[in-house]
């Protein structure tokens, strides 16, 4: 855990370019392959989210990080162009796997490029490194350990848009939809505003969290992320999400008597 | 506010809100509040109060989720609030937001935990939500058309604003009797002066020899399960005694405004009780009373600077008209009285737009608008003015592309619905999905393009309160629940010949119609007003008529009630199961309501 407080969980964008410069970082851009073609941070490696969901399991990932030249001690900077949900959810995979030194870049690809930033259409070249593998299990929660979980006073924070969580949500969960969780800038809002989210909530930083979405833990990834940065230490993503939840006919809570669908102009 | 000539300045000097609304400290308050009761140490009624005196709703069966009503005083809204509005609906809420027929704006589902976020960024940019739920006065309207209508003798829209100003946080205002309206209109055609407790209509007279300004003040209307149509309180109110009476009302109310009886505690029950000429001469008593106890002349602020009008762009051609263009011209613009210039109006489904629309809009009115805002209107609509009359196909092209281009905004097409069972707790249907409905339906159908129809309305209500103003409609409808041996279904009451203007007459009850029968009864009455109608007869007209004695073959709305009976007749459960469903559900109807807050 003290290891952990060190970690930055974003980083900005002249922090990144200096740290580019000086190579002391290796950058994984998450957008689909013909994306990246088109342009993106100079050295940046390509891993669209498709290709860790094909196959998510530790020695994929971790065939995957030493072939993208990450050793134990590379620092490693991911972004995307989804609000930073499809670069939490790789950097919580390679913490799952082992490797703390992971941050979010604190903006998005698009903004990146907005803000007029170097980018570049070449490839960088890899040599493969050696990466250890130590599995982190206090990040995960599994379908069987949430409702135990729950009972000691855990909390479930459900990080869908709110008329999804309305529809059908996890028993007890509390809902922070992502769009919460973001800045007009920035992929995560400043520390205080979200921690004054917390303390609104009467939420303790000693609370234990478990974040969930949809379906594949991209969203809670970034819940997962918003919550680390500002200090609560025991966070949890239950990584296959609502979508595995129901697939086992878990119980599940509805509001009911309303047709707040209705209310969307879409 | 007259505006002077054009200014030569770049397109960006954008105004800004004048008057700051809103205050951090009691989003601060909010937040403490709310936690204090999640603690247990205040009590869900205590926090009900305060909430409503903030502007936050229970939701629909729970009150873990707020309804935040945003007061738009006058309904004018800057460009940079629309964008923070989007931006706390996305946060916050549904990423919608609704407009009101009052001129709000109102965002749902907002966790209680998350209103003082949503008051707090509503502050940064200068509104609130402060008294626009609870017993206070709430938002002061002001006519969309104020400034720009070819038939007001002046515009209103500043008395509107310093109203407001000067009652909000007021002592005077903070627990009344019941919620207390007040409506600023320009003319007597556009407004709803008579169905409010206070209504100003601007007028002019000569007071020695001098023509001054001031209004006809309409007193004790009011729209709910018993409506009653205002009266005018004398011949000619001028302008320095327009806060005095205002005062007075509302010390009168106040005072003898029935507080034991939820059902009968808003000021029209008062009146009607008191008798109006009673009330009258105790209003007039208690305005001199008021005069002569303020230590100091006591004035509405009024801010009558000139403003400076922006110059837009009218620089590049239409290749050709887009597709729509004479359609929506003619159903959703007016000319204004300033020459070259004209309104748009923006219907809205149901008063529901997404962030991303809202966001849209803020643009729009920057580059097309010469007042640099727009205002929100009284059929849960947009309105850009200053628009200059070549820019209307640009305006058009660009509300196309996000969707806010249908055509029928004044016309019977743009329907008014409540925000029924989506999110109210009184709500027994789905009014606010029905009116979808109805103007889906009307717009293919073109009926928006049948100028016969033209100055016709259609509002819903979920219930028998008056929300979505079913009293002041052509064609009104508010929702219950009807039965066929032990099987529901959504039914509505159906009332005709409504209308809110100088002849203003609340609609006569007519039958009643389940909700999936709806449309083919509107229909019906308008196939039937078709084959009677006289030469020159409109369909508001018609109904006028019938209901005043002189119809045609149709003699009375019995006989309309006559026509429509095998269209509202119920079929069983096996024949058509449909039926027994409302809008927007799967499962069959059942009423269901839960604790009213409207009195809390």
């Amino acid at each position: 855990m003290s290891k952990e407080k060190t970690t930055r969980i974003t980083v900005n964008a002249d922090v990144l370019r200096s740290e580019i410069r000086d190579k002391s970082v290796k950058v994984l851009d998450i957008r689909k392959e013909e994306d990246y073609k088109q342009g993106h941070i100079l050295g940046a490696v390509n891993f669209p989210l498709s290709s860790l969901l094909a196959d998510d399991s530790p020695d994929k990932v971790l065939q995957y990080t030493q072939s993208f030249g990450i050793d134990d001690e590379t620092p490693v900077v991911v972004y995307d162009d989804t609000f930073g949900a499809l670069a939490s959810r790789v950097a919580w995979t390679l913490q799952y796997i082992g490797h703390d030194e992971v941050s979010l870049l604190d903006i998005t690809y698009g903004s990146w490029k907005k803000l007029g930033l170097e980018t570049t259409v070449e490839s960088p070249s890899i040599s493969k490194k050696t990466h250890s593998l130590k599995l982190q299990p206090q990040i995960l929660a599994t379908a069987d350990y949430l409702m135990p979980a729950k009972e000691k006073g855990a909390i479930l924070m459900d990080n869908r848009e709110r008329l999804n969580f309305l529809e059908n949500h996890i028993p007890g969960a509390i809902n922070i939809p992502y769009r919460m969780l973001a800045s007009p800038q920035n992929i995560l809002r400043p520390k205080d505003e979200l921690k004054r989210f917390m303390q609104n909530r009467n939420l303790s930083p000693d609370s234990e969290v478990i974040t969930y979405c949809g379906s594949v833990g991209t969203l809670s990834g970034l819940g997962y992320y918003a919550l680390k940065s500002i200090g609560i230490p025991n966070v949890r993503l239950y990584v296959h999400s609502f979508k595995e939840w129901k697939s086992l006919e878990k119980p599940i809570e509805k509001q009911n008597d309303a047709n707040y669908w209705d209310l969307s102009a879409e | 506010m007259s505006k002077t000539g054009l200014s030569q300045s770049k397109p960006d000097n954008l105004p800004k809100p004048k008057i700051q609304w809103g205050r951090i400290e009691e989003a601060e308050k909010f937040a403490e509040m709310v936690k204090q009761f999640r603690q247990g140490k205040i009590t869900r009624d205590d926090l009900r109060r305060f909430r409503l005196q903030h502007g936050a709703y229970g939701s629909r069966m729970t009150d873990d989720y707020s309804m935040i009503r945003v007061k738009i005083p006058a309904g004018e809204v800057y460009p940079e609030q629309l964008e923070k509005i989007a931006e706390l609906s996305e946060s916050f809420s549904i990423g919608n937001a609704h407009v009101s027929t009052r001129q709000n704006f109102q965002l749902h589902w907002v966790a209680l935990e998350d209103v003082s976020e949503v008051m707090r960024g509503l502050a940064e940019t200068g509104l609130t939500s402060r008294e626009a739920c609870g017993n206070s006065v709430r938002n002061v309207m002001c006519s969309p058309l104020a400034g720009v209508c070819p038939e007001e003798i002046f515009d209103p829209t500043p008395y509107a604003l310093s109203t407001a100003k000067f009652l909000l946080r007021n002592a005077m205002n903070q627990s009344l009797p019941r919620k207390f309206k007040i409506n600023y209109t320009c003319c007597e055609k556009h407004g709803m002066a008579r169905i409010v407790d206070i209504g100003l209509i601007p007028q002019q007279m000569e007071v020695n020899g001098k023509l001054e300004n001031g209004f006809k003040i309409f007193l004790g209307g009011g729209l709910g399960a018993q409506s009653f149509v205002g009266h005018q309180l004398e011949p000619f109110t001028q302008e320095a005694d327009v806060l005095y009476t205002i005062i007075a009302v509302i010390r009168i109310y106040d005072r003898m405004g029935n507080r034991e009886n939820m059902a009968r505690n808003r000021m029209r029950y008062l009146v009607n009780e008191l008798g109006w000429e009673k009330f009258q001469g105790i209003v007039l008593k208690e305005r001199a009373m008021v005069k002569l106890v303020q230590s100091v002349v006591v004035k509405l602020d009024l801010d009558k600077t000139p403003e400076v009008l922006r110059k837009v762009s009218i620089s590049s051609e239409m290749p050709s008209p887009p597709q729509g263009l004479s359609r929506w011209m003619k159903s959703n613009t007016m000319k204004q009285k300033q020459h070259g210039y004209s309104t748009a109006f923006v219907t809205l489904e149901s008063g529901d737009i997404t962030a991303s629309q809202l966001r849209a809009v803020a643009e729009m009115a920057r580059e097309f608008s010469a007042e640099g805002r727009i205002r929100n209107g009284f059929a849960q609509d947009m309105v850009f003015r200053w628009v200059k009359d070549e820019d209307l196909p640009r305006l058009y092209s660009a509300l196309l592309e996000v969707g806010l281009a249908n055509p029928g905004a004044l016309t019977m097409a743009s329907v008014v619905g409540c925000s029924g069972t989506t999110s109210c707790n009184l709500a027994l249907t789905n009014s606010h999905r029905l009116a979808k409905e109805v103007q889906r339906k009307f717009l293919e159908l073109k009926l928006d393009e049948d100028d016969d129809l033209r100055n016709s309305t259609i509002k819903i209500s979920g219930c028998p309160n008056s929300c979505g103003q079913h009293e002041i409609a052509t064609i009104g409808f508010y929702g219950g629940g009807g039965r066929l041996g032990k099987d529901m279904y959504p039914l509505y009451t159906l009332l005709l010949a409504g209308r809110a203007d100088g002849q203003s007459v609340l609609g006569l009850t007519t039958t009643k119609v389940p909700a999936k029968r709806i449309i083919p009864a509107i229909l019906k009455v308008i196939e039937v007003f078709k084959s009677d109608k006289r030469p020159g007869d409109t369909l508001d007209k018609w109904l006028h008529n019938i209901v005043a004695g002189n119809g045609n073959k149709i003699k009375s709305v019995n006989d309309i009630r006559e026509l429509l009976k095998p269209i509202v007749a119920p079929p069983t459960m096996e024949q058509d199961s449909d039926f027994y469903v409302d809008y927007g559900n799967d499962g069959s109807y059942h009423a269901r309501t839960g604790r009213g807050e409207c009195a809390a």
